[in-house]
């Protein structure tokens, strides 16, 4: 540890300005903070400082989306044994997913710090810890089978067009895993929707649809039991299958703080809330279906818990959070019981919602700017 | 009347070193007045180096307005004036005799005392500066008349000193302040106790006064929080603001006719091996209190509290308006995989570190930042810690792009920088909130004047 750090005390000058790795000063800068936290103190304000940091932070969100990650793992296995007929133990199946996971992982990964590096040294300031969560949160919310030249574009333009033109982690205004999901989507919608993609090498004969995509064409009989799709044991996504798994990660969110709480419950209000209207209103099929199956289809638990929750994308005043989670969950719903074309709607009602973030916020402001308006006119009224 | 009141946002942290509740005499032999102690001043000297003063005569005054002067807390020579970068006025040093002569005012009676002649005499002999105004915190302009005036008998900030003991015995000098200072509004002079905190019978039995209680967690003792819940700030208004040992100053001043620069300062902190309260007065160089007082290693010494105090070396001087100086330990070591690890000892006002589980820890906190400069990205935590109708976020964004009429829609003028010292605090983009404040009051006290 010592050794280490005297090494890159040594390496350090190299990298400063005028050294010969310049060039690589940001690469050096992360892996150096990444290993210890810097020495600087305060200099100006308060003397002492939380603890508590970006990467802080960053890491208890990762460490939240792990259990889905794993039990993802183990489900792309699960399911792809069963589709050849050939049922394999926990280990087997699980390894199957891991070996198909980690390369979309690696991808994601380099393609994304790659970018937010160079960005990073062009801009002169440290390697945002953003990507930390998005590069994990990108595989995990596509088919496991997506081809990786597509996952390394759609990063890419994620990261460029999502997130750095905006001027970076904090600037943006859409969120940039799911700008990643949603380039894929409309670029590539063969490989990314259908009854295809979402076991990793099935045999034909054996149906992969995701109960949404059932839900779509009216199977409804075909839908696995809420237990299944509680548990996670169905096709979909990486990440989004288990409510179960994604119940923990809230647990860690909301228990450490760092995720909002009001979010995750108005989302979860506002789908239920749309589904029992669309329950009363009975219209077709889809309408009828339970409205706590709404809650367990779908990525409708993943994006409430850990793609609504952003900070940067959501609203930032208390009263704004619960209009803006209430709306994501009945857009959601709303998309999925009456667009025809998209089988999900979590996606494109959380974009949608971002977008309306700071217009939420303005109004919220603007009614204190009002109050204090007003106890000023009194005043003058008074006097 | 007496009203109470509960703040139920904010946060105490609790450090290790607080002071013994005993007072000690502490003779210094160096003293400094500070011209940056006194937000907006333009000082202009008025003694030389090597010129001998006596306490309460001009040292300098400031060039805006003329007739507030800064006089000598002491009597002695004046050993140095120190200037910084582009010849900024930093320190006029003051090396004390032993004779301790004073400058004697004609103060007239009680009785005969007017609004105009109070305001003269406290111009005169230098008390003046310790009354300030809101908005700005700048020192109180004497040509105006403050909407109310506001005495915050408690402090809530982390190793605060204990106004209680400091006033303990001096009832009589803190009332003649008290009859004094109400004849300076219109208004009311609100004294705001603790609900629990405070005990002593020369606050809670003050006359003049209108008596408030509060309670909750820091910033509880803050003006602007007390503002808040008595008087709302709208623009326009002023208020004037002092804290006890002020008064004591002013009240002993209208009873002796000789300008009074006592203080009692409490050493805190964990780097102190023996913290104690020292009587000694404005100014005062703090070698003589740590000398042998500290623990080895790097300290970094604060005239003030953790939150909002200076830094100052460890030949320093007490801030003008401080009655605590603190010594923590500097922070300057790079920890291996911090970020990572449990965090069993880390102080964290979020959940992410283990040290939540024990809450009652005191802990002996670092200078450390914690972590690199980032854009802001959590929200919602700031508001946890900012107990007043305001949205701290959208506020400062209004300070950072200059927006003149967003600042004041967004209650600039309800508040102070040390106001937003938990924020910082808690801050995990490590935003220097306290500096970008203090620019914004700045601007817009030049914007409105």
């Amino acid at each position: 540890m010592k050794a280490l750090r005297k090494f890159l005390d040594k390496q350090k000058p190299h990298f400063e300005k005028g050294g010969k790795f310049e060039k690589l000063h940001s690469t050096f800068d992360s892996v150096e903070t990444l290993l210890f936290v810097p020495d600087k103190v305060t200099f100006a304000g308060s003397h002492i400082r939380d603890a508590i940091d970006m990467k802080r932070t960053m890491i208890v969100v990762f460490i939240s989306l792990v259990p889905a990650l794993l039990f993802g793992m183990w489900n792309i296995g699960n399911l792809h044994f069963l589709s050849i007929g050939h049922p394999a133990d926990l280990w087997t199946s699980f390894f199957y997913g891991f070996l198909k996971m980690l390369p979309l992982l690696i991808v994601s990964y380099a393609v994304g710090l790659g970018i937010e590096i160079i960005f990073a040294q062009i801009k002169g300031h440290e390697v945002n810890e953003g990507f930390f969560v998005s590069g994990l949160l990108i595989p995990m919310i596509i088919p496991p089978e997506t081809p990786l030249w597509q996952v390394a574009v759609a990063v890419a333009f994620a990261v460029i067009f999502g997130k750095e033109v905006f001027g970076g982690t904090g600037m943006n205004i859409v969120n940039p895993a799911l700008t990643a999901r949603a380039f894929l989507f409309f670029a590539y919608p063969g490989d990314m929707s259908g009854d295809k993609v979402w076991i990793a090498e099935k045999l034909d004969g054996y149906s992969g649809a995701t109960p949404l995509g059932d839900a779509l064409v009216g199977n409804f009989d075909n839908l696995p039991s809420p237990y299944d799709m509680f548990m996670g044991f169905i096709p979909g996504s990486n990440g989004e299958t288990s409510v179960l798994m994604i119940l923990i990660g809230a647990v860690i969110l909301l228990v450490t703080g760092v995720g909002n709480w009001r979010i995750m419950l108005s989302v979860f209000a506002g789908g239920i809330v749309m589904a029992l209207l669309f329950n009363l209103w009975g219209a077709n099929e889809y309408m009828e279906l339970p409205a706590y199956y709404h809650l367990l289809m779908g990525g409708f638990a993943f994006g409430a818990v850990f793609m609504a929750t952003d900070p940067v994308t959501a609203t930032q005043t208390t009263r704004g959070m619960y209009i803006y989670g209430f709306l994501i969950g009945v857009i959601a719903i709303l998309i999925r019981v009456f667009n025809p074309a998209y089988p999900e709607g979590v996606m494109l009602a959380i974009l949608l919602m971002n977008v309306f973030a700071p217009l939420i916020d303005h109004y919220v402001i603007e009614s204190n700017i009002n109050k204090r308006l007003k106890r000023m006119k009194t005043l003058v009224t008074n006097s | 009347m007496s009203t109470s009141y509960l703040i139920k946002k904010g946060l105490d942290i609790k450090l290790l070193g607080d002071s013994e509740k005993t007072i000690v005499e502490y003779a210094a032999k160096r003293f400094a007045i500070k011209p940056t102690d006194f937000l907006g001043v333009f000082p202009k000297m008025m003694v030389a180096e090597g010129e001998v003063v006596k306490a309460g005569q001009p040292l300098f005054y400031d060039k805006n307005r003329s007739k507030i002067i800064f006089t000598s807390p002491v009597s002695g020579t004046v050993e140095s004036i120190k200037r910084g970068a582009k010849r900024k006025l930093l320190e006029v040093i003051i090396k004390a005799n032993d004779t301790q002569d004073t400058v004697a005012f004609d103060v007239p009676k009680s009785g005969e005392l007017t609004r105009e002649v109070i305001i003269e005499q406290l111009l005169a002999s230098g008390l003046w500066p310790m009354i300030r105004q809101r908005p700005y915190s700048v020192i109180a302009n004497p040509a105006e008349k403050p909407k109310t005036i506001i005495i915050p008998a408690f402090d809530s900030a982390p190793l605060a000193p204990d106004y209680d003991l400091i006033v303990h015995g001096h009832g009589d000098e803190f009332q003649a302040g008290l009859d004094v200072i109400k004849k300076l509004t219109d208004g009311i002079v609100h004294l705001n106790v603790h609900a629990t905190l405070t005990t002593s019978k020369v606050f809670l039995n003050s006359k003049q006064v209108q008596v408030n209680t509060f309670s909750g967690p820091h910033p509880v003792g803050n003006v602007s929080v007390q503002l808040s819940k008595l008087n709302p700030m709208n623009k326009g208004d002023i208020v004037w603001y002092l804290y006890p040992q002020d008064v004591l100053s002013i009240g002993r001043f209208f009873m002796t006719g000789k300008p009074d620069f006592k203080r009692v300062v409490a050493l805190a902190g964990s780097e102190v091996l023996k913290p104690v309260y020292y009587k000694t007065a404005v100014g005062a160089c703090i070698d003589g209190l740590i000398k042998g007082n500290v623990s080895k290693g790097e300290n970094r010494y604060i005239s003030g509290n953790v939150l909002t105090g200076e830094k100052i070396e460890a030949d320093g001087f007490l801030g003008f308006y401080d009655s605590l100086i603190t010594v923590i330990p500097e922070g300057n070591y790079a920890e291996f995989f911090g970020w990572l690890l449990p965090g069993l000892k880390k102080f964290s006002f979020s959940k992410t570190f283990l040290s939540w589980m024990f809450p009652n820890r005191k802990y002996r906190l670092d200078t450390n930042l914690h972590g690199g400069h980032r854009s802001l990205v959590m929200t919602g935590k700031y508001e946890q810690v900012f107990p007043f109708d305001i949205y701290p976020m959208a506020l400062l964004k209004a300070i950072m792009i200059e927006d003149i009429d967003a600042m004041e829609n967004l209650g600039i003028y309800e508040i102070d920088a040390e106001d937003f010292a938990l924020c910082e605090v808690i801050d995990t983009s490590k935003t220097e909130m306290q500096s970008i404040v203090r620019k914004g009051l700045e601007l817009m006290r030049q914007e409105m004047s």
